[in-house]
């Protein structure tokens, strides 16, 4: 019944997407005001990060006149001197209210003493737009804008509403809801927390950040919906939220049968929210150590799964067991180097 | 499944609103869609012959153009002509492959001219005003991405423009974008130096650059052309067969405690710091533009070759003060030669910056042996240092010294030539122009400069070296350009940054150089500059009523000036120009 249902989902979203192709709207007037009218709404993060693949930066909206801001729940906030540079080049400090990790949502403050009567974006107004329909994405993708100058707009059409394969080899996403597919490239580096709107001005979702299948080596361009973010937001912003991950911290508890010592890997102190697992130190004549690997390698891959973070790295190699084949792959340099060994019996 | 349960009636209730409507108009579509697809058709079949397939002449490469003339000048990046050798092969939407020669190179606003050959009527596109698009503004990119047309029909990508005034840093000093066009159209290997039309298909931009990052070097959403209205400063630069240098103020700016924008380094011997402008003071505004950021300055900066004169208003205690500051050039001779050189490299071996990277058709690592030049075309090529093809500068420079001689001819006039006259508001004068030397007689005061020791000491005080210049002046006038040490055409600016434009001949000696300006439109001579030294404050002088000798137009007034600031008016009454065979007696 599901795989049934699932063919004629894809099937009716093609019917759309072709139908509505075939009668594009005159729209330029509208988006060129939709366009004057979001720039002002957009903001420029600057944060923690900088090196390797870690992006200093991202992008944010204004959701309320006094300097609440949603973005992306990311590493960028994991810092004490996160700045904020609005479309007209004035900067603010600001700091993070509270964050929802589940639907990758941040809120943050800016710091002022003054009143500052900020253009904003109604997150009240739950529009909700399917496949087909035309939108305009606003991020500080590749942080191309810096100062006064407005973020990058790209455009685009919805290809589905759909929840994202988070299976085993897919994409690797905490967030399980709905999503807007897109074609527009969004799915850039510092673009994650910008804005979709609908080319009459209507906003859609904040742009996720960049995930990639595993599977098919592809990026996808997604967006959070924005029915789905305006109950947290709000809750946040008036103080009235309790995270999920408070609600559900007792879950079903993985198994640790090895850790990255028992292996002879040190890694890097495990500070952020996602620390890359980066090789600290290898213990001298341990398994890893034969195998050639080396401190400042980053792993990559444990067995075919994409390792993002220590966290990723710990959970996978703890459900490992005796007489496995462990693959690791880790990047030096600009170069992947896949090792293979042998799990030992585990140590009691 | 609750998944499932949620989708599908609101499928239903979309699959009835939207799908309905949309096949009962299916007949008769809103007359606006069918316009606009009309009007997206007829600019793509209008602009589509100006598009350049271009394939380096070993069949190494290749990328993409854009014809501006209908004699065949044609539009590229500079990385798309570095590599692909002297002579090109171009194709057009006629199926036709044309040759085409390298004209001149601009590596660091990653812009080159060529030109193709074999006919006087090449389709060309009107050029639009940069200035004028606007973020959403709908763009279209026509090029040979990936090499796909082998009918040489262009590709075309259509988007909308995402950002404008970009900056893009450059690698090192070279293939710095500044004052950009950002576009969401895909750009790809092989689009580079295609055109980026308007939505009425005005050439906007050439494309010639991403970010990519992480998925190689295709697009990722974000292009860069370079504007067409930095392309309309350098035309005539770039037609002038040299290797085009980009402009430095001398003084570097940073921004200050109350977000200003102010002068944070200053070199002493920079024409800024001659006329006025001090470390601290506040940049107000720059070519007429506000300036707000440090990025808004260097797009400005950018976008204007060196040499040219450019307003500058600065504030210091609360008072504003505006200046014309000639731009420095950017880059010694040596480095440019050395990035001209770098013709026959890949320009993906070359240094990027960062994550923006001009895309690039990847290509064989073997070196290919230089096609020879098509024995018919062979002629339209002449290499010369400091140059991409020198030919195109003598061609400039026949067409200026013609004019020259049409107006006044006095190349028979090689002896020494002998100007009295009044100063106007002072006495008599007396000059004498001889190759040895030259005699000031004003007043009761006689100035002698020797020409034969180069060094400029008995010159009228407060002038920067009036009588050097003159000697420049009898040299040009009396046709011995070949004199000069080096003596070529430069390129066209706006006269002393604010008067009409003109075109610019540069003709050096012993380390003197003077600046000869032609009227673009008559090309009437309106006077030149001259430098004691490369940094030297300007010794200038403007012609004025022009008289009659035996039907030759000669200068009647000379205005000197200094640094902007007029010294004299020498209102010349009458003239004696000797042959060389009188001089020898």
């Amino acid at each position: 019944m599901i795989q049934i249902n699932k063919v004629k989902h894809v099937f009716v979203c093609l019917c759309l997407l072709g139908s509505i192709l075939a009668v594009p709207r005159v729209t330029q007037a509208s988006s060129q005001s939709t366009i004057k009218y979001a720039l002002p709404r957009l903001v420029k993060i600057f944060g923690a990060g900088g090196v390797k693949n870690l992006y200093g930066y991202s992008t944010g909206f204004l959701v309320s006149p006094e300097g609440h801001i949603a973005t992306i729940w990311s590493p960028v906030l994991d810092t004490d001197r996160l700045s904020v540079v609005l479309h007209d080049g004035r900067k603010f400090e600001a700091e993070v209210l509270g964050a929802e990790p589940h639907l990758d949502l941040a809120i943050i403050k800016l710091k002022s003493e003054r009143e500052l009567n900020l253009p904003y974006f109604d997150y009240h107004d739950k529009v909700i737009a399917g496949p087909g329909t035309r939108i305009l994405g606003f991020s500080n993708m590749f942080r191309v804008a810096t100062g006064d100058e407005p973020v990058s707009v790209l455009h685009g059409v919805i290809e589905a509403r759909t929840d994202l394969p988070r299976r085993r080899g897919a994409f690797e996403l905490s967030y399980a809801g709905d999503v807007y597919v897109v074609d527009a490239i969004t799915n850039n580096p510092g673009a994650a927390g910008g804005a979709i709107l609908t080319y009459d001005g209507k906003l859609l979702g904040m742009i996720g950040k960049q995930v990639r299948n595993a599977k098919t080596n592809t990026w996808v361009n997604y967006s959070l919906p924005i029915d789905v973010l305006s109950k947290s937001i709000e809750q946040i912003i008036t103080g009235k939220f309790e995270s999920s991950e408070d609600q559900k911290k007792p879950d079903t508890q993985a198994p640790e049968r090895y850790r990255p010592v028992d292996f002879g890997l040190v890694m890097v102190p495990d500070v952020l929210y996602r620390t890359p697992a980066f090789i600290d130190s290898v213990l001298p004549d341990s398994l890893v150590a034969k195998a050639g690997l080396q401190p400042n390698d980053l792993v990559v891959f444990v067995n075919d799964e994409l390792i993002k973070s220590c966290k990723t790295l710990s959970a996978e190699l703890g459900k490992l067991e005796a007489g496995d084949l462990l693959r690791l792959v880790v990047r030096r340099d600009n170069q992947l180097i896949s090792i293979e060994l042998q799990v030992p019996p585990e140590k009691k | 499944m609750q998944k499932v349960f949620f989708c599908a009636p609101l499928l239903t209730i979309l699959l009835i609103s939207l799908i309905l409507p949309a096949f009962a108009q299916a007949a008769t579509v809103d007359p606006a869609v069918l316009a606009a697809q009309k009007q997206r058709i007829d600019v793509i079949k209008a602009v589509s012959p100006s598009v350049v397939a271009i394939f380096g002449g070993a069949g190494e490469g290749g990328g993409s153009g854009v014809l501006v003339t209908s004699d065949g000048y044609a539009l590229t990046n500079f990385h798309v002509v570095a590599g692909a050798g002297n002579f090109m092969k171009c194709g057009l939407n006629d199926g036709k492959l044309y040759d085409a020669v390298i004209v001149s190179i601009d590596p660091t606003g990653d812009v080159a001219l060529i030109k193709l050959l074999g006919r006087t009527d090449f389709p060309f596109a009107k050029l639009g005003n940069s200035d004028l698009v606007q973020v959403g503004d709908w763009a279209y990119a026509m090029g040979n991405p990936f090499l796909l047309a082998t009918d040489f029909q262009p590709t075309i990508t259509y988007g909308i423009v995402s950002g404008v005034h970009r900056y893009q840093y450059p690698a090192g000093t070279f293939l710095e974008y500044t004052d950009c066009i950002q576009v969401d159209s895909s750009i790809n290997p092989g689009n580079s130096g295609g055109p980026l039309f308007n939505a009425q298909g005005e050439l906007i931009g050439i494309n010639g650059r991403g970010s990519f990052e992480k998925r190689g070097r295709v697009n990722s959403g974000a292009g860069y052309a370079i504007s067409i209205n930095q392309i309309k400063h350098f035309w005539d630069h770039l037609k002038s067969g040299r290797i085009v240098d980009h402009a430095a103020l001398g003084a570097t700016v940073s921004t200050g405690s109350d977000s200003t924008i102010d002068v944070a380094e200053i070199l002493e011997e920079s024409d800024a710091y001659r006329k006025g402008l001090r470390l601290g003071d506040e940049i107000v505004s720059f070519a007429g533009r506000p300036i707000r950021s440090v990025n808004q300055f260097k797009n400005i900066l950018g976008i204007y070759p060196a040499g040219w004169t450019i307003p500058l208003v600065y504030r210091r205690d609360e008072k504003k003060t505006t200046i014309y500051v000639r731009l420095q050039a950017l880059h010694r001779a040596s480095e440019l030669q050395e990035q001209a050189g770098q013709k026959n490299m890949h320009p993906d071996q070359g240094p990027q910056p960062g994550d923006e990277k001009p895309p690039q058709i990847p290509h064989h690592h073997a070196k290919p042996e230089a096609a020879p030049p098509p024995e018919k075309y062979k002629h339209l090529y002449i290499p010369k240092t400091g140059f991409t093809n020198y030919y195109f500068n003598q061609q400039q420079q026949d067409r200026l010294l013609q004019a020259l001689s049409e107006s006044g001819n006095f190349t028979d006039r090689k002896g020494t030539w002998t100007l009295t006259g009044k100063q106007i508001d002072g006495g008599d004068f007396t000059l004498t122009l001889a190759d040895k030397g030259i005699g000031f007689e004003i007043g009761n005061e006689i100035f002698l400069q020797s020409l034969e020791t180069g060094i400029f000491m008995d010159e009228p005080p407060g002038t920067g070296g009036f009588l050097a210049a003159l000697h420049h002046f009898r040299l040009l006038l009396s046709g011995q350009s070949e004199r000069f040490t080096d003596f070529y055409y430069l390129g066209s600016e706006l006269l002393d940054g604010k008067n009409e434009p003109v075109d610019v001949l540069v003709a050096t000696q012993t380390g003197t150089i003077s600046r000869w300006y032609f009227n673009k439109s008559d090309l009437s001579l309106r006077g030149f500059d001259f430098y004691l030294t490369e940094n030297s404050e300007v010794c200038s002088v403007r012609f004025e009523q022009f008289q009659t000798l035996n039907g030759q137009k000669f200068p009647g007034e000379l205005d000197i000036l200094y640094g902007n600031r007029s010294v004299m008016k020498l209102k010349i009454e009458r003239v004696k120009l000797e042959t060389s065979e009188n001089t020898k007696k």
